[in-house]
């Protein structure tokens, strides 16, 4: 999805985007952007929205190139010609988490190319460590990326984590960015595609700098909880909660956790409107905190808190939201082991 | 790293490829006087542990953790992590949750398998491509009628080509766009697309009522309507290659060594106890199957089971010999391998990679038939589950009906066209011999679309009649035993996928999946047995008019893309860069490291 081969000098000039699915991950952040309509890709790429810079989009999901290297069209020659330099500006996107490559004395638990200097894969954290001092933005999409996620799990054998525990939360870019976190399991389609654009402008200079909160996430996307965007909140209020699932009414009882959650999947549907997750039966397994998954586990016990709060829930009031306030504050924090060092804190005995 | 020796054999590697799922690698050795592959390996590049970590969870998180295992698929891996559920805790979902699974498995078939032909593969095959590797085939194109014009619009197939232009193709833009439509499809059922939030053992969560399934009903008619124009347009497409490429045939070959674990329950048989599975099994609306040679050899999915086996081959793992074992026999008594997955532990130990010992970290999964160790592929799923049905005569509901060699498949009037029967028919080659090869696992993929359409018709019909009969409800409470075992069986998007459980004290005691690329991305096996990519890369003739400095290799790129590569899927896979084959293929005395 090159639009040219040319540098971002000059009146009309063209950002990269740098995709790199090379974390611990399963794709499914990129497929999900697949999905967006709000915008969607092919406006992204196509610039059919005002005032957008010319983008080339270097995605290994789609892209046409796919020839050898040092062949024709070789894919991964753009990620070389970062690191020379050669592109600027840049947006930098991870997908997947970043392992603890530290931790053992051989091997890599991830790459994505190969090092031409030694002839073996080029891991994750190397193109991190090469890059992030050249890209302009880096963007890290997915709970994956964002925080660690499922495979930063207890017990992990990997030492996972999110690109701020990796790069350090503080880390700002050339140009003075933090690192924008979009999280999210899968991320939501139209929330990565939007923040795209905004960043995109506010490169191009349209936009002043993107609104984060703590956890580095846009605010105006994960201002509000899921339960303040939840359909089945009138059920909450009239303290009359789904016993069963299939239900239609609340289902904080069987595992929701909507209450603290920072989401806004329920107000926005999945695609399109459609779809989501407790407006539609699905139990909030808090799949966008930096808490996931081990602080929402088991998933489909009723939540700690919701117990008191349900119980008082038609005394809606103070003491209702310093109990969430309590709840949310440990929700909202990674568990201790993701973290940089030589030792694996997962509690996983490891046999190297 | 493109090395030529003086024998003409160039090392040509690909890595990452583009246009899959998660990071795959491509090592060949390409003979460019005789024109073909004479070697190739595969790699991939993630580790993340699965089998690890789920140890010790509670085992209804199981279907939330599987999810993620892959992020085109993942509702395939919540699904069969379900059904293993259910059968661990004897719970048999109602009716109604069963149909609704069933629409949204149906959705993701016929959403996944058009973004990856039409916005993936298609662009193998469009104009921009055929015109930088044979341009004397684009003439030819531009010139070549389509056969099935009046059916698809495209009078040339050159026009085809020019359609399936990334972004610019008029038909690349509307198949994305259809690839949102039905995922919308899909979310109306499953919640969330791709990890669902609306699935639970015992059932579904999904709010049954008249305006779901309508929702659902409307946009599956578009896509019917949207299919009666892609199955001749593919058609004429793939037809063209044979005849504008003599010996195209040869592009992906291998052995029509296939595996289908079925897929899309009947709830009116399934009651998910093992004892019962060869029964359920063979009431699926896609028959399993495990073909040898293009031969049926079972459909039996007990059978199936204990015929799975995980090697080792030069993998960063220590073995499991000495490890102990969670299941002997099966709930029938049958003895069970030390090497099936229920026994199987994962011990990583991360090396250095060394092609002459450890280089890899994929375990092989192979099919024991009682004499070998069978490296079956799924082709990508499509091929292998058409296969299986068409042989197993099982299927026949109206829509869709098995023939013994074939399967037909039935679509109703919609809003332009008027009702129109497919058929999809074992492919031969010219002198009658099994053909499973590049083109014909993508022509599998398009008629697939249909097939998945075809059921989706009838569990809409299935659904609604529950719900004017007023059994609304959509699942069942259950509770955990202290211990099981457990499997589901299913077909991911990609092909066959299995989940085998052992619960001991409530939680998780082993927890392994198996996807389909193992199956397909694996390496040499412990007996030195290619994996399928690179048995079907190795020997692929090269059509490309491109000399060496400027050779894109889409001849192996749509061999290896055939089988829909989803390296997520791998799970604890790490394919190394190549171990030299035993037998020696060329006069080659230094290796060059790629």
């Amino acid at each position: 999805m090159a639009a040219d081969t040319q540098s971002g000098q000059g009146a009309d000039p063209l950002v990269h985007i740098l995709w790199m699915n090379g974390g611990l991950g399963c794709d499914g952040d990129s497929v999900a952007l697949t999905a967006a309509t709000q915008p969607s890709i092919e406006e992204i790429a196509l610039g059919a929205l005002p005032g957008l810079p010319r983008v080339a989009v270097h995605w290994p999901l789609i892209d046409f190139e796919c020839g050898p290297e040092t062949g024709a069209d070789n894919f991964i020659e753009w990620w070389h010609k970062a690191d020379r330099g050669e592109l600027d500006p840049f947006v930098l996107v991870v997908e997947g988490s970043i392992p603890n490559e530290a931790i053992k004395s051989e091997g890599y638990w991830c790459g994505f190319g190969n090092n031409p200097a030694t002839g073996q894969p080029m891991t994750t954290n190397e193109w991190l460590d090469r890059l992030a001092p050249k890209a302009t933005v880096i963007l890290a999409v997915g709970t994956c990326a964002t925080y660690g996620g499922i495979h930063a799990m207890a017990g992990n054998p990997t030492g996972a984590m999110g690109v701020p525990d990796y790069l350090g939360w503080d880390w700002r870019s050339k140009a003075g960015l933090p690192i924008v976190c979009v999280p999210g399991c899968p991320i939501h389609p139209d929330n990565l595609s939007e923040t795209i654009l905004y960043l995109l402008y506010q490169v191009a200079g349209q936009a002043p700098m993107i609104p984060l909160d703590e956890a580095l996430r846009p605010t105006w996307l994960f201002g509000a909880t899921v339960h303040e965007g939840c359909d089945r909140a009138g059920y909450y209020e009239q303290g009359d909660f789904a016993a069963e699932y299939g239900s239609p009414k609340c289902l904080v009882k069987l595992g929701c956790w909507g209450p603290v959650v920072k989401c806004n999947v329920p107000k926005r549907g999945w695609i399109n409107g459609v779809g989501g997750c407790p407006n539609v039966g699905g139990i909030c397994i808090a799949c966008t905190m930096p808490g996931f998954p081990d602080k929402f586990m088991p998933f489909m016990d009723e939540p700690p808190g919701s117990r008191v709060s349900t119980a008082a829930s038609t005394l809606y009031g103070t003491v209702i939201r310093t109990l969430r306030g309590f709840t949310a504050k440990t929700a909202d924090e990674e568990p201790k082991w993701r973290k940089r060092g030589n030792e694996l804190l997962t509690g996983y005995q490891k046999n190297w | 790293m493109t090395t030529v020796d003086d024998t003409g054999i160039v090392e040509m590697a690909w890595d990452p490829i583009t246009r899959i799922v998660g990071s795959l690698g491509i090592y060949t050795k390409i003979d460019f006087k005789a024109k073909r592959v004479v070697e190739c390996h595969s790699t991939s590049s993630i580790f993340r542990g699965y089998s690890i970590f789920m140890k010790g969870k509670d085992p209804r998180d199981a279907h939330f953790i599987t999810s993620r295992i892959c992020g085109i698929c993942g509702d395939n891996h919540a699904t069969c992590s379900v059904y293993t559920q259910n059968m661990a805790y004897g719970v048999r979902p109602p009716h109604l949750g069963e149909w609704i699974i069933n629409l949204g498995e149906s959705a993701e078939y016929m959403f996944d398998h058009n973004i990856f032909q039409e916005n993936l593969v298609g662009v193998d095959f469009c104009e921009r491509m055929v015109a930088e590797t044979n341009p004397g085939v684009l003439e030819l194109a531009n010139r070549t009628e389509s056969p099935h014009a009046a059916d698809h619009g495209y009078k040339y197939i050159g026009d085809i080509m020019r359609s399936l232009n990334p972004l610019e193709g008029e038909f690349y833009r509307e198949a994305l766009q259809v690839s949102r439509s039905t995922r919308e499809m899909f979310c109306l059922m499953e919640g969330r697309h791709v990890h669902p939030s609306t699935l639970y053992p015992g059932g579904v969560g999904t709010t049954a009522t008249v305006q779901l399934f309508t929702d659902y009903l409307t946009r599956l008619m578009r896509y019917v309507e949207f299919m009666k124009r892609v199955v001749p347009m593919h058609d004429d497409l793939f037809d063209f290659f044979y005849t504008a490429l003599p010996g195209y045939e040869e592009v992906g070959r291998r052995r029509a060594d296939l595996v289908c674990w079925g897929s899309l329950n009947d709830p009116e048989h399934c009651d998910f106890r093992y004892e019962h599975m060869t029964d359920w099994g063979r009431k699926m609306f896609v028959s399993p199957g495990v073909i040898r040679d293009g031969k049926l050899l079972t459909n039996d999915l007990v059978e199936i089971n204990l015929g799975i086996r995980i090697l080792l081959g030069s993998s960063y793992y220590d073995d499991w010999e000495d490890q102990e074992m969670f299941v002997t026999r099966d709930p029938l008594g049958n003895p069970v391998d030390r090497r099936h997955p229920w026994n199987q532990h994962t011990i990583p130990k991360p090396a250095k990679r060394d092609f002459d010992g450890k280089y890899s970290w994929v375990m092989s999964p192979r099919w024991f038939d009682g004499k070998d160790h069978l490296a079956a592929d799924t082709g990508g799923g499509p091929i292998a589950r058409l296969w299986a049905t068409a042989l197993g005569g099982l299927v026949d509901f109206g829509y869709v009906r098995s023939t013994g060699s074939s399967v037909q498949i039935n679509l109703p009037k919609t809003v332009s066209k008027p009702a129109v029967t497919f058929e999809w028919k074992i492919p031969v080659d010219a002198s009658g011999a099994p053909l499973s090869n590049a083109i014909e696992r993508d022509r599998a993929r398009t008629y697939f679309q249909a097939y998945a359409a075809a059921c989706a018709l009838y569990f809409t019909e299935k659904a609604l009649a529950e719900i004017r009969a007023g059994r609304t409800k959509t699942w069942e409470p259950f509770s955990v035993p202290d211990e099981a075992n457990s499997c589901g069986f299913t077909e991911a998007v990609r092909g066959v996928l299995s989940h085998h459980m052992v619960i001991r004290g409530g939680k998780i005691a082993n927890y392994h999946p198996y996807p389909p690329t193992p199956w397909n991305a694996s390496v040499r096996d412990s007996f030195g047995t290619p994996g399928p990519y690179e048995d079907a890369v190795q020997n692929t003739p090269i059509f490309e008019e491109n000399p060496p400095d400027r050779f894109k290799g889409i001849d192996i790129m749509r061999a290896v893309r055939s089988f829909d590569p989803c390296l997520p899927c791998g799970v604890h896979m790490y394919l190394g860069n190549g171990k030299l084959l035993e037998k020696v293929h060329s006069p080659m005395s230094v290796i060059l490291s790629t």
